[in-house]
């Protein structure tokens, strides 16, 4: 018999009979449970649930777990795995079933998420056994997990939403509603063609979209041309402000531009003194949300292109100026041409981008109306149109799902591009005097922009009240973050130091565990053939599509009754953050996968080392790039991160960006401020340490260009 | 060696930190606790827990959330609740949850000791909800922007709509304020519904954007990015009190309210807690915390005393509102889907 079979039955077959089968009130380390067990409803195993509690449901579970044991009666070659397969797929769906079908249970606890994991591990075996995979358990199991958590984690929730497109208000089935709700004229509307009066939020939402990508795209590669083409003294400044948005917590920068050029702004009121420009409300609606997201997207956009323009082989420009091109006809015909799959890919990730932004239109959208912020309110709002959120949220999932659609195809293309350069010895020649001016006129107004905006950002939390009085001032500092000494020793008693332990917690947790399944799955895609790798990889990449509000609202019906109950706990929110920044970490691992030699590990498997081992010892060291850039990116992101985040807290699990859009909502702008400027000071903090920790040596500033390749959805 | 096993050791930290998060308790749930979703400003709810803690001992756990993300909350969660008490925020969500039953029928023995309007409101919803603190509709106007553009003061309603005030006013979106649908059906029920249409009609043409949440209109109105904003006369009371040129005005016709409720959802897993919760909120000392947490509506407890910088409801000309008939789902909806017809849609 085999040990692995034996052994994933046993530890099943010990949660059956042992392991309290439901979620406990107060958790399994709370051990109220042990004063009534076994017998006691709400801690016992299943074994007792179905004796003693009539839970009969649970009995075939203990048939499924048993069966493998008798395995070893079973003749024939071809029998055993496809008994694993039975039993295995078997039990995992009973499970599931029955969670469902049988009403009054408990969330599940440990004892059923053990005898799950066992059963789906046993049909993960018996493919393996069967052939596939190569017949590598590891590769097998690792898929199986893969799936598993994909599909719970994200097919499922996203699907609750979408059903709740054809319902109509009290939860019948009503397909005429969705068409009437899809094709209304606040959607697709184009009234703002022939009046004043504004279009669609569908339209809204494209045009802002086309826009923010078509300027990112444009500021990023000035940028990225002066970085690498010119003599430019301060690169490494221009390179830290295009980390800075990445770091910056929503709001912020939207209320910054207020502060600049809001009627009341410190821009508006000087050019009124000076110039007697009549102040006015220009800048709430499509020009402040563009601005704003222009200001947060073009370091994306420039991250996205420096790797392309680097990567363009100076001996083509060589050749071309050989043949006697002249600096412009090179750069045109030559150089620009080969930037186009980078520029179409920095595009579409500004598009998908601003298609998912929340913070800023919410801010600074006055009555331009765009689709994430439609459908939060058509859920938060007094209509409480639950359906009219499902299906803008599928108008919203159609848009970003063709832009990403688009985006991979250009994906593939971008890496025949840069993956050449290497060996050349040749320079990149200068750029036309003209193309250089032009460079420089678009690129260090900006960035002297960005600084300004950044410096108003750290000026306003420590003066009185941001806009009216400058004097200057600790006591936002103080009521975020004071600290008493007392005889117990340290008291926290500023408001911002709960959500911030707690910001801290989460986010700390759910960056490895979002680093390992992402370069698990990453190791699959680029390092094993099955069929069906490629729905495979598309689906471990969807969530990265879905925006945050649309997440959200998915957990929150997905999660909130059993079988899954999680609502309420922190470990929602780590496993939001896990799924939604997964697909960075799949990238960042199949890039930097791709450029080590699969010799390497043919090497090791050789020499007798299974799949394991090899990525222990072989792989992992090799991939600490990709590490930096998943930790960092999903630490980041899981502090920074708003629109779903603003469903999942609950009573114990506050988060920083929730708690300041509190303060933000409550006019409270100071407190926001000073609570953004730590935040941000802390990620920069975590970012060096991570960096430093994991694998300096190895890795300069190669990290934060591999990371960039991805976009990062609000 | 420490390269070899950093990564794994760091996983096996994160794994284990993950199961404790798991398995130690969300909230541990008992006789002396309490899970309240709490609508107003954050001050308010904070001084309100450690008050009650104070009192009965009772462990809060705490959630803010504006009143209509809460009713959202507490309608997704209706199968499984998690809340116990829901307090505070505008009145009409919290009929409508007791409309669509996910709230608990309750009378509190406190219940005489309560004003009218806040009975009233118990009596519409069949005890399901109760008024807690009530505020008048208002506006509020910057005083250094009428005075740089020499306007005169806005009194009344219908000074909103003079055309000097074109693009100066703000109001919320009533399809995602509560505030701003108050306003609706106030116009609605002072001039009758056509009247009230042709109204809001030429006001529209004055507004430079209906925001999202009902207190916004002021805070813009402060930082000087509007003239005029329509909210409860106690957020513009609130702005004043800090020092922002702002005067609160109410509306010589007579104007509206809304009442500030409390309810016990359906389903509370802490009834005990959530019971006299509910009966210490409703009592004179709970409810004259308001003003200290800068939150000045009148509360609905006859003896609570009521923070001088409080809009005098006495001295206000309020309007007989009908909750029950404008609380309800299906009257909301249809004044809804007609603003948004003949109103939202027109160009400005």
């Amino acid at each position: 018999m085999d040990r692995a079979v034996l052994g994933w039955a046993v530890a099943g077959g010990i949660a059956y009979a042992l392991l309290p089968w439901y979620a406990l009130e107060d958790g399994i380390f709370g051990f109220g449970w042990l004063s009534g067990y076994p017998t006691d409803r709400a801690g016992a195993p299943a074994l007792v649930q179905a004796l003693l509690h009539g839970r009969l449901a649970l009995l075939p579970v203990a048939v499924f777990l048993l069966a493998p044991l008798a395995v070893r009666g079973v003749r024939g070659a071809g029998a055993r795995p496809a008994l694993l397969l039975t039993v295995g797929a078997g039990g995992t769906a009973w499970i599931a079933v029955q969670g469902f079908a049988v009403g009054g249970q408990p969330g599940i606890g440990v004892g059923g998420l053990v005898v799950f994991a066992a059963l789906l591990m046993l049909f993960c075996v018996g493919m393996a056994a069967k052939g596939a995979f190569n017949g590598d358990r590891f590769v097998s199991g690792g898929i199986g997990t893969v799936v598993t958590l994909v599909v719970v984690f994200v097919f499922f929730p996203v699907s609750c939403v979408l059903v709740g497109a054809v319902e109509d208000s009290s939860g019948a089935f009503a397909p005429s509603e969705f068409w009437a709700k899809l094709s209304a004229r606040e959607v697709w509307g184009l009234d703002c063609l022939s009046s004043s009066a504004g279009c669609g939020v569908a339209w809204n939402t494209l045009i802002l979209g086309v826009l923010v990508g078509a300027s990112t795209t444009a500021l990023g590669l000035a940028f990225a041309l002066i970085v690498t083409r010119t003599g430019f003294r301060a690169k490494k400044a221009l390179r830290l402000l295009t980390v800075l948005p990445i770091i910056t917590p929503p709001f912020v920068i939207g209320l910054a531009v207020i502060l600049l050029f809001g009627r009341a702004g410190a821009f508006t009121t000087f050019m009124e003194q000076a110039f007697g420009v009549v102040p006015s409300r220009w800048i709430y609606g499509l020009p402040g949300v563009w601005l704003a997201q222009v200001l947060a997207f073009t370091p994306i956009a420039f991250l996205v292109l420096i790797g392309v323009v680097e990567g363009i082989s100076p001996s083509m420009e060589e050749a071309a100026q050989t043949l006697r091109a002249d600096r412009w006809r090179t750069f045109t015909t030559v150089s620009l041409p080969l930037m186009r799959p980078g520029l179409a890919n920095a595009f579409l990730l500004g598009f998908i981008e601003s298609l998912a932004d929340f913070g800023n239109p919410l801010v600074l959208g006055g009555n331009y109306h765009v689709l994430s912020i439609s459908i939060f309110f058509a859920v938060v709002g007094a209509q409480h149109d639950r359906g009219r959120a499902a299906v803008l949220s599928i108008v919203l999932l159609v848009f970003t799902l063709g832009a990403f659609y688009a985006q991979r195809r250009w994906l593939g293309r971008r890496s025949y591009a840069t993956v050449t350069g290497k060996g050349d010895a040749g320079l990149h020649p200068p750029l036309p005097a003209s193309v250089r001016r032009l460079v420089y006129a678009t690129a260090l107004p900006w960035a002297v922009f960005t600084a300004v905006i950044y410096v108003m950002i750290l000026f306003g939390g420590f003066v009185e009240t941001w806009g009216r009085d400058h004097r200057f001032s600790l006591r936002h500092y103080a009521a975020a973050f004071a600290v008493d000494v007392t005889e117990f020793g340290l008291h926290w008693k500023g408001a911002a130091w709960n959500s911030l332990w707690t910001t801290i917690e989460i986010a700390a947790i759910s960056a490895p565990l979002t680093a390992a399944v992402g370069l698990l799955t990453a190791y699959l895609i680029v390092r094993q053939r099955f069929r069906g790798k490629e729905a495979f990889e598309f689906g471990t990449m969807l969530s990265f599509a879905i925006p945050g509000t649309v997440i959200g609202i998915s957990y929150i019906l997905a999660f909130n009754t059993p079988p899954i109950e999680l609502t309420g706990t922190g470990i929602i929110l780590v496993i939001c953050f896990v799924f939604r920044n997964m697909p960075v970490g799949v990238r960042a691992g199949i890039a930097a996968m791709s450029q080590i030699d699969r010799s390497l590990d043919e090497a090791s498997l050789t020499l007798g080392a299974r799949s394991l081992t090899t990525i222990r010892r072989v792989i992992l060291p090799l991939l600490r790039p990709a590490i930096v850039a998943a930790l960092v990116f999903s630490f980041v992101r899981a502090m920074t991160a708003i629109s779903a985040v603003i469903f999942l807290v609950s009573a114990n699990y506050d988060m920083a960006t929730s708690y300041i859009v509190g303060r933000v909502e409550n006019g409270d702008y100071g407190l926001a401020i000073a609570y953004c400027s730590v935040l941000i000071g802390f990620m920069v903090l975590v970012v060096l340490l991570i960096q430093f920790v994991v694998g300096r040596r190895r890795l300069g500033r190669r990290a934060p260009t591999q990371v960039s390749l991805e976009g990062i959805p609000a | 060696m420490r390269r070899k096993s950093s990564f794994p050791k760091a996983m096996l930290l994160a794994t284990c930190a993950l199961t404790t998060l798991v398995l130690v308790p969300a909230a541990a749930r008992g006789e002396g606790n309490l899970t309240l979703y709490c609508s107003p400003q954050i001050e308010w709810c904070q001084l309100v827990i450690a008050e009650f803690t104070k009192a009965t001992g009772i462990k809060v756990a705490m959630t803010r959330k504006s009143s209509g993300e809460t009713f959202a909350q507490i309608k997704a969660e209706a199968s499984n609740p998690k809340g116990d008490v829901w307090w505070g925020g505008t009145g009409d969500p919290h009929l409508q949850a007791a409309e669509e039953g996910l709230t608990l029928e309750y009378r509190s023995p406190r219940l005489g000791e309560l004003q009218a309007w806040a009975t009233n409101q118990a009596k519409a919803s069949n005890y399901r909800t109760v008024g807690v603190y009530a505020g008048a509709l208002g506006f509020g106007y910057n005083t250094e922007l009428v005075a740089k553009k020499k306007l005169p003061e806005p009194k009344c309603w219908k000074d909103l709509i003079r055309p000097d005030l074109k693009g100066e006013v703000q109001v919320a979106d009533p399809n995602s304020s509560g505030t701003s649908y108050t306003m609706l059906a106030t116009m609605v029920q002072l001039l009758g519904e056509a009247e009230a249409f042709e109204y809001l009609k030429k006001l529209h043409r004055n507004v430079n954007q209906y925001t999202k949440s009902g207190s916004s209109p002021i805070k813009a109105a402060a930082q000087g990015e509007t003239t005029v904003g329509i909210v409860f006369m106690h957020d513009a009371v609130t702005m004043a009190v800090r020092g922002a040129p702002i005067k609160v005005v109410a509306p010589c016709e007579g104007t509206g309210y809304e009442v500030g409720s409390m309810s016990i959802i359906k389903g509370a897993r802490n009834l005990e807690s959530a019971k006299r919760f509910y009966d210490w909120a409703l009592t004179a000392a709970a409810q004259s915390l308001g003003a200290k947490a800068e939150a000045y509506q009148v509360p609905s407890n006859k003896g609570a005393a009521t923070p001088p910088q409080a809009p005098k409801l006495g001295e206000i000309k309020l309007i007989d509102y009908d909750f029950a008939k404008y609380g309800t789902s299906a009257e909301r909806k249809r004044l809804l889907e007609k603003w948004g017809k003949e109103v939202k849609s027109l160009p400005q």
